[in-house]
């Protein structure tokens, strides 16, 4: 009963906080009930016996990516939009793909069928922490992804000082 | 649902979440009701003496704050994969330091190239 509680009022959340961050007319507003937004999806995470995606989830996504959104926001200069009314010719199209979407995962989750279990239960979770238990998989069984990781983020670095740079200078 | 669980050692991080939205309520509320309500048009402006602000306040940030921004989700991206690595690269020993040595070399040229560039200084 409290596990359903506590669910419906995060799914409820989120899909409210979702709707407040697309109908808000200044951006600088959606990315703040974006952040409330984030902090929502942790408590699902969290629900989901999945402690490190939760905290990372807080780490990387509300403290990093909303400043970068919060800085494109500010970096686009918004000023002539914020007054018109958003989006209101694509309202056909938006219901349309919505409906769509709606459908496609309702027949997904009619036709979902668990997988069998892995190594990795909730007893194992508990004994060696969430941290440990990603580190144990990520260090041995997953090294490779891990390295091809650092790759992409130095492709990250350097795309973004190339694009960002070069209109500096000139 | 199969699998959701009531996550119980999070409960004091709830009750702090209560009561810190709790006491921001509260104080705000207290201060609505007990505050004189005078209002007068000079309250409005933003100094006393001080001169009116020319212009619109919103203005098209620099570039160069959205360099910053991306170099710190870069390197907050990095900095999340220590943690799991400083749980267990006591168990896993010298392998686990020299995966994560490689992992920060790579970042590493990143870091030069910004630096090389000038990315870090604030023209």
């Amino acid at each position: 009963m409290l596990v359903e509680l506590f669910f419906f009022y995060f799914a409820a959340a989120v899909i409210g906080l979702s709707l407040m961050v697309i109908t808000r007319k200044n951006p600088v507003h959606s990315v703040l009930w974006m952040l409330l937004l984030f902090f929502h999806i942790a408590g699902l995470y969290l629900m989901l016996n999945a402690e490190m995606m939760a905290a990372i989830q807080l780490i990387v996504y509300a403290g990093a990516i909303l400043v970068l959104f919060l800085f494109v926001v500010l970096l686009l200069d918004l000023k002539k939009e914020i007054g018109e009314e958003q989006y209101v010719g694509v309202w056909p199209t938006g219901v349309a793909v919505a409906v769509a979407l709606f459908t496609l995962l309702l027949i997904m989750t009619r036709s979902f069928v668990a997988g069998p279990h892995g190594n990795i239960t909730i007893e194992r979770v508990r004994e060696l922490s969430h941290p440990g238990v990603v580190g144990r998989a990520m260090f041995t069984e997953y090294l490779f992804p891990f390295e091809v990781a650092s790759l992409v983020l130095l492709v990250a670095v350097i795309g973004a000082i190339i694009l960002a740079k070069k209109r500096i200078k000139e | 649902m199969p699998g959701t669980y009531i996550p119980a050692d999070y409960l004091p991080v709830l009750i702090m979440f209560i009561v810190a939205s709790c006491f921001g309520l509260v104080m705000l509320t207290v201060g609505t009701i007990f505050r004189l309500r005078r209002p007068y048009p000079e309250k409005l402006l933003p100094y006393e003496s001080g001169m009116a602000p020319v212009g619109e306040p919103r203005q098209r940030f620099d570039v160069k704050f959205y360099i910053i921004a991306m170099l710190f989700v870069v390197f907050d991206v990095e900095a999340v994969f220590l943690y799991p690595w400083a749980v267990v690269y006591g168990k896993l020993g010298l392998y686990a330091v020299v995966e994560m040595f490689l992992f920060i070399a790579i970042l590493l040229v990143g870091y030069v190239y910004a630096w090389k560039r000038g990315a870090f200084e604030w023209e």
